[in-house]
C-alpha cells in the first residue's frame, strides 16, 4: 500500500475536517427544513487510505439492502458523493419529505424521485458550502440511485487499482423521531488530493494568517 | 477589563482562528484553548475563566453538554456554543442552559458583538 501520511499535513487534515463539519451541518439544515424534526450528527471520520481499504471500511458498516443516492463532482477537485441508508428506511424518508399524508401507493411510486431530489439538495448544499469555503465552483452530476452492497458503491472504476490512495469520508445522520439513519460518504483521488491540498493552504492562510 | 477567554473546539483551525480574532479584538486578553469537554473542564478548574466560546459537535460530549457542565461549576460564566448546524432545537437547547448560540464560521464582527454583551455580564455578575 502507498504511504498516505504525507499528503495532507496534520493542519490541513483539521482544516478539511472542519470544511466538511461545515459543509454537512448545512446539509442537516436543510434536511430538517424537509423533515421538521431535529437531524442527529456524529462527528466526522476522514481517513487517507487505499480504494480497497475504504471499501472494506464500507464493508464492516452495514453492508446489505442499501439505497445510495451518488453524485459526482467535478472541477479543481473531483470525486464522488454518496447519501447511503438502509432500504427500510427510504420509504420512511420519502414519507417524512412529503408530509407524511400521502396514500402508499403514491409514496412507493413518488421513491425514486423523491430519493434523487432529497439526495441533491443534501449533498448539494454539503459540497457547495465546501467549495465557496475554498472559493473553487464544483459541478455536480445529476443524482444516481444505486441500490445494493455498500462496497459495490464505491466498486473501482476502469483503470483504477486496489493500492490507489482515496480520501475517504463520512458522517453518520439520524433523524431521531422519524427512524430514518444513514451516512454520508465521500471518495476523492489522488490528483484532486494534490490539487487540495493546495486549496486548503489558501484556506488555512485565509483563515488564520501563515501558521507557524 | 482584561478578560481570559477559554475557546473549546477540536479543530485546531478553528481554535487558531478564534484566536486570531480575539487578538485583533482584544490585545489585552488571555485566551485559553482546549480540544475537548475533559480539557475544557481541567482549564476552568485551573484558571480564572471569563468568557467561554464552545465548539458544538465534538467527539465525546458535544459543547451543549459541556455548557450545562460548565454553568453547574460557575453559573455566570458566560459561555457561546458555536456551530453551522443551526437548527432550532440546538439554538433552543442553549438558550434553556444560558448559552448564547452563535453560527459558525464566526465573523470578526459576531464575535466582537457577543464579547462586548458577555464581558458586561460578566463584570456586573463580579459586582454583585
Amino acid at each position: 500500500m502507498k504511504d498516505a501520511a504525507p499528503i495532507l499535513s496534520e493542519l490541513e487534515l483539521d482544516a478539511l475536517t472542519e470544511l466538511v463539519n461545515l459543509g454537512v451541518s448545512r446539509a442537516a439544515l436543510s434536511l430538517r427544513e424537509m423533515v421538521g424534526e431535529q437531524v442527529l450528527l456524529s462527528v466526522p471520520t476522514l481517513a487517507l487510505v487505499s480504494s480497497a481499504q475504504a471499501i472494506e471500511i464500507l464493508k464492516e458498516r452495514e453492508d446489505r439492502d442499501l439505497v445510495a443516492v451518488h453524485q459526482a463532482f467535478e472541477g479543481d477537485i473531483a470525486g464522488r458523493a454518496m447519501l447511503i441508508f438502509p432500504m427500510t428506511k427510504s420509504l420512511e424518508l420519502v414519507r417524512a419529505v412529503t408530509g407524511g399524508e400521502l396514500p402508499l401507493e403514491d409514496i412507493i411510486e413518488l421513491e425514486q424521485e423523491a430519493l434523487a431530489e432529497t439526495g441533491n439538495i443534501i449533498l448539494n448544499s454539503c459540497l457547495a458550502t465546501i467549495a465557496n469555503l475554498l472559493r473553487r465552483n464544483l459541478k455536480m452530476s445529476l443524482p444516481e440511485i444505486l441500490r445494493g452492497e455498500s462496497g459495490d458503491f464505491f466498486a473501482l472504476g476502469p483503470g483504477s487499482q486496489a493500492d490507489d490512495i482515496v480520501m475517504f469520508l463520512y458522517i453518520d445522520f439520524a433523524v431521531r423521531e422519524r427512524d430514518i439513519r444513514g451516512y454520508i460518504a465521500m471518495l476523492m483521488d489522488m490528483p484532486s488530493l494534490t490539487a487540495l491540498k493546495e486549496l486548503l493552504g489558501d484556506f488555512i492562510e485565509r483563515t488564520v494568517g501563515t501558521p507557524n | 477589563m482584561s478578560c481570559t477567554v477559554l475557546i473549546v473546539d477540536d479543530s485546531k483551525l478553528a481554535r487558531m482562528s478564534v484566536a486570531k480574532s480575539l487578538r485583533s479584538l482584544h490585545p489585552d486578553w488571555t485566551h485559553l484553548e482546549a480540544a475537548n469537554a475533559d480539557d475544557a473542564l481541567a482549564q476552568v478548574r485551573k484558571h480564572k475563566v471569563d468568557l467561554a466560546l464552545l465548539d458544538f459537535n465534538m467527539p465525546g460530549r458535544d459543547g451543549l453538554t459541556l455548557a450545562a457542565e460548565l454553568k453547574a461549576i460557575d453559573p455566570s460564566l458566560p459561555l457561546a456554543v458555536v456551530s453551522a448546524n443551526h437548527q432550532e432545537e440546538i439554538i433552543r437547547k442553549a438558550q434553556e442552559i444560558g448559552a448564547v448560540f452563535l453560527a459558525k464560521p464566526l465573523t470578526e464582527k459576531v464575535l466582537a458583538e457577543y464579547l462586548s454583551g458577555a464581558a458586561s455580564r460578566r463584570n456586573a455578575a463580579a459586582k454583585e
